[in-house]
């Protein structure tokens, strides 16, 4: 039983990073490609530890929390890309 | 090391003492050092005379490479002491004109004679060896040697052109020559030529033997200037005129007729050698005498002369192995036609050399070498007349000259060869006598051009450069010699025919001589009222009228287009050589990357293609396919929409946020495949280089951030997708095709029990397998110094670092 829900909800978790890739492909404008992209990041954490369940492993929990700190980064350097188009200021004299 | 040995390589080791001679005595001519060389050699190898002319041979051997078969064995028999004792004692005489002809203030003495002993070393090297490819390497250094020396005057375009055009040729012939030698050892597993003259009925049976023959030939028709490749030899005269006397009459161009002679007893028995050395070599007469008649330059003349000399001699040889068809000595007439070519080969060694230093000693007294402004100079230079109608005349084959005798021999050889019954002759054979008669007649008018045009008629001061003298007498020294030469083997020929020619003949026919017995050489003037002499006669009469009649008929050198010559065809062979490779050059390396990268991929695919269904390699095996959850199949399609945004997308941020997206899902099926590091690294791999396309594209200069969208191509397409394709098909066929299981097995409880970590990717990374990681830290720190230095270093502008 827990083994159907656990693939079910990876199905689901899949699918919701296949509704974002759309958002990736089509949004309109820059930031929303960049927060569809975050939003793949945050959903790969659930997929991960929905796959670990279903590996029965701990093996990925170190996985689960770089990816939070990487989709982090990541969505603030784009950001901080759109916003003054460099990702590394230099320093101010 | 024998004292043989050391008579071969005595002139290199000479060689490298010339310079420094010439450094440290600079008031003596470095010549009269040179010259002690030749004559010390010429002396040691007289004393074998005796040996070779009781039949008995020396051999010297010296290991070089044993396990390639490469021995430098020296070998003298009858042949290669002719060879050596006409290398060496023309040697001596053209060191000593040298020393007369060339300035010791303003020629580059050091050089030259390095490069002649060089050349002397090479020589004797090629007709001392045993072995064919110590035998190619002095040939090759012939070659190059005498290159040296035709561009002794590097800085006149002519004597450049002429070295190349020679090297070109000459190179060639000798490649094709090493190829025969091989193909030759692949028949008999020996490189020795003795030892392949043992096996020569294995050789002669062999499917090889035609294409080594042919090889062979090509390469002595090259060096020897046999007709077409005779071209070079006309522009080798550029070269200083001790250098055309020495390498491109008497030894040099020898050197292919010495290995046609060498190598007779393993090929003559076929009837493609008789009748392609036979038949080049009376073209090579024909068109040499031929063409030496319209020259008017006296070298010129001599070059073409020694082009249908070397003709004479082959087609004389090329006869001589009609003998190998009859087993009955003394009835055999063709043996006759090998006496001939071998003396002849003396002859003309003695009258060619001696016609060269005459044609020296006219260029240096008159400044001119043109026989156009040459004329009158009978009465001004006496010694030098004498000389050049000596050699001219037996050039000619005019009694009572050596040139006569062996005028004789030769048609004798040509008119017994029309009766010979092998091989077609009787068809075609009839050629050669007319050929060779013709070619006679044409001998005589370019012999008598030569003496008369430059020293009868008027003198025409006003044309020369300078007052014509008698040459010195160190300079006339050599040519008095050679002529002495012609006369004492014109009135006693005999004195060579059971020393030197009947060895040599030993050498050239083996298979006929039973124990004990030896060939009978006779030479003598009169033979009787025979067809030879009437031929004889009438060559000089129709010369004498065709000579006196020359404005008449000179027209007809005009029928021949220039277009259509040898040289012609060389010429634009080189320029049409060069065209087309800088057009091929230009067609595929455009200098675009795309295209080396489409070449690169179709030949990879193609090549991958062909081997994958030609060695039906291609199955598929379904057996240990794993079964796929369907979040697999979405996350595979997520990864194929992603990598299809990079490819479609117009926009280059786009384009950058669709590869992050395919890395986190790579990252991602690390996961689903237990992967833990590789996803780990994977993660923050990727999210490090999305960072740096972000800096790169912040840096590109003067690109929007929308670009047009990528050009649909349909080369590229079919290339992409052949790619994509082969790979497939190969993982496919791989995996389907496991041939034993991995290794993987061992590490799982290893990696605990003898490296004490429970960690196998990490365990094998740095302990089973840490070399490979060492070198990869290596990688990367290169490539971080590597940026450093990009961002650092800014060189522009400036020259160096």
């Amino acid at each position: 039983m827990i083994q159907i829900i656990l693939i079910l909800s990876a199905v689901l978790l899949s699918l919701a990073i296949l509704i974002s890739l759309f958002r990736v492909a089509k949004g309109p404008s820059m930031p929303d490609r960049v927060i569809a992209l975050d939003m793949i990041g945050i959903n790969l954490i659930s997929l991960v530890a929905v796959i670990s369940l279903i590996q029965e492993t701990t093996a990925f929990l170190e996985v689960i929390l770089l990816l939070g700190i990487l989709a982090f980064i990541g969505t603030v350097a784009f950001s901080k890309f759109i916003e003054k188009g460099v990702v590394i200021e230099r320093k101010r004299d | 090391m024998t004292a043989l040995h050391l008579a071969i390589i005595a002139p290199f080791l000479a060689a490298v003492f010339v310079p420094i001679l010439y450094k440290m005595f600079p008031n003596i001519h470095t010549g009269w050092f040179v010259l002690a060389v030749p004559a010390v050699l010429f002396a040691y190898f007289l004393q074998y005379l005796p040996v070779t002319s009781n039949k008995e041979t020396v051999m010297a051997v010296l290991d070089w490479v044993p396990s390639l078969d490469i021995h430098f064995n020296a070998y003298v028999d009858g042949l290669g002491l002719l060879f050596a004792l006409l290398i060496t004692g023309i040697g001596i005489l053209v060191v000593l004109y040298s020393i007369y002809y060339l300035s010791k203030k303003t020629e580059a003495l050091h050089t030259f004679y390095t490069f002649l002993l060089m050349f002397m070393g090479a020589m004797l090297g090629v007709v001392l060896s045993d072995n064919m490819m110590v035998l190619y390497m002095f040939w090759e250094i012939t070659s190059l040697s005498s290159f040296l020396l035709i561009a002794y005057w590097y800085e006149r375009e002519k004597s450049l052109y002429g070295a190349l055009k020679s090297m070109l040729i000459t190179v060639l012939g000798g490649f094709s020559m090493l190829v025969g030698f091989v193909l030759l050892y692949s028949i008999t597993g020996t490189f020795s030529i003795q030892e392949t003259i043992a096996l020569s009925s294995e050789v002669v049976s062999h499917e090889l033997f035609l294409p080594a023959m042919l090889t062979i030939l090509l390469g002595a028709f090259t060096k020897s200037a046999q007709f077409p490749f005779h071209i070079w030899l006309p522009d080798a005269m550029e070269a200083p005129t001790p250098v055309s006397a020495y390498l491109h009459s008497a030894t040099m161009v020898k050197a292919g007729i010495y290995l046609i002679a060498r190598l007779s007893p393993v090929f003559a028995v076929s009837g493609e050698w008789l009748w392609l050395v036979a038949g080049f070599g009376i073209t090579t007469l024909f068109w040499g005498s031929f063409s030496a008649v319209r020259q008017t330059d006296l070298k010129s003349i001599l070059a073409f002369s020694t082009v249908s000399q070397l003709g004479m001699i082959l087609s004389m040889l090329g006869v001589g192995a009609a003998a190998l068809h009859f087993d009955n000595l003394d009835e055999n007439l063709y043996v006759g036609a090998t006496t001939a070519a071998i003396f002849h080969l003396i002859n003309h060694a003695t009258f060619k050399g001696s016609l060269f230093m005459m044609a020296g000693i006219v260029d240096h007294e008159t400044g001119t070498r043109d026989i156009r402004r040459l004329g009158g100079l009978m009465t001004v230079m006496p010694i030098t007349f004498t000389i050049a109608v000596i050699g001219g005349f037996s050039m000619a084959g005019l009694p009572p000259f050596n040139g006569f005798l062996s005028k004789e021999m030769f048609f004798t050889a040509m008119v017994e060869f029309t009766e010979f019954q092998l091989f077609n002759v009787d068809t075609f054979g009839i050629l050669f006598p007319v050929l060779a008669w013709i070619a006679s007649v044409f001998t005589f008018i370019y012999s008598m051009m030569l003496i008369f045009k430059t020293f009868t008629g008027k003198m025409q001061p006003e044309k020369l450069d300078v007052k014509p003298h008698e040459a010195p007498f160190g300079m006339l020294l050599s040519p008095i010699i050679l002529v002495s030469l012609v006369l004492v083997f014109g009135f006693f020929p005999n004195i060579l025919s059971y020393t030197i020619i009947e060895p040599a003949m030993a050498s050239i026919l083996p298979s006929l001589l039973q124990e004990g017995e030896q060939f009978y050489v006779d030479i003598y003037f009169w033979h009787g009222w025979t067809p030879e002499l009437y031929m004889t006669l009438g060559v000089i009469g129709t010369g004498v009228l065709l000579y006196l009649g020359m404005k008449k008929w000179i027209g007809v050198y005009r029928l021949f287009p220039e277009g259509l010559s040898f040289n012609r065809l060389y010429d634009q062979t080189i320029i049409q050589g060069e065209r087309m490779s800088e057009k091929v050059i230009g067609w595929h390396m455009t200098g675009y990357i795309k295209d080396y990268l489409l070449y690169i991929f179709s030949f990879f695919t193609a090549a991958l293609l062909f081997t994958l269904f030609y060695k039906g390699a291609f199955v598929v095996n379904t057996e240990n396919v794993a079964p796929i959850s369907v979040y697999e199949l979405i996350l595979a399609g997520v990864l194929i929409v992603s990598v299809g945004i990079v490819m479609f997308t117009k926009s280059r941020l786009k384009a950058i946020i669709g590869l992050g997206v395919a890395g986190y899902t790579v990252a991602l099926f690390f996961v689903i495949f237990r992967a833990p590091d590789l996803a780990l690294t994977q993660l923050i791999i990727e999210t490090v280089s999305v960072a740096l396309f972000l800096l790169c594209f912040y840096h590109l200069p003067q690109i929007s951030k929308n670009l047009e969208s990528v050009r649909f191509q349909a080369g590229n397409f079919i290339i992409s997708a052949a790619v994509g394709l082969t790979i497939t098909l190969i993982g496919i066929a791989a995996s389907s095709s496991r041939l034993f299981d991995s290794i993987s097995g061992f590490f799982p409880e290893a990696s605990y029990e003898e490296a004490g970590g429970k960690n196998m990717v990490n365990v094998i990374l740095v302990d089973f397998r840490g070399f490979d990681t060492m070198l990869e830290i290596l990688v990367l720190g290169i490539a971080a110094v590597g940026i450093f230095a990009m961002i650092k270093l800014r060189m522009a502008g400036r020259e160096q670092l």
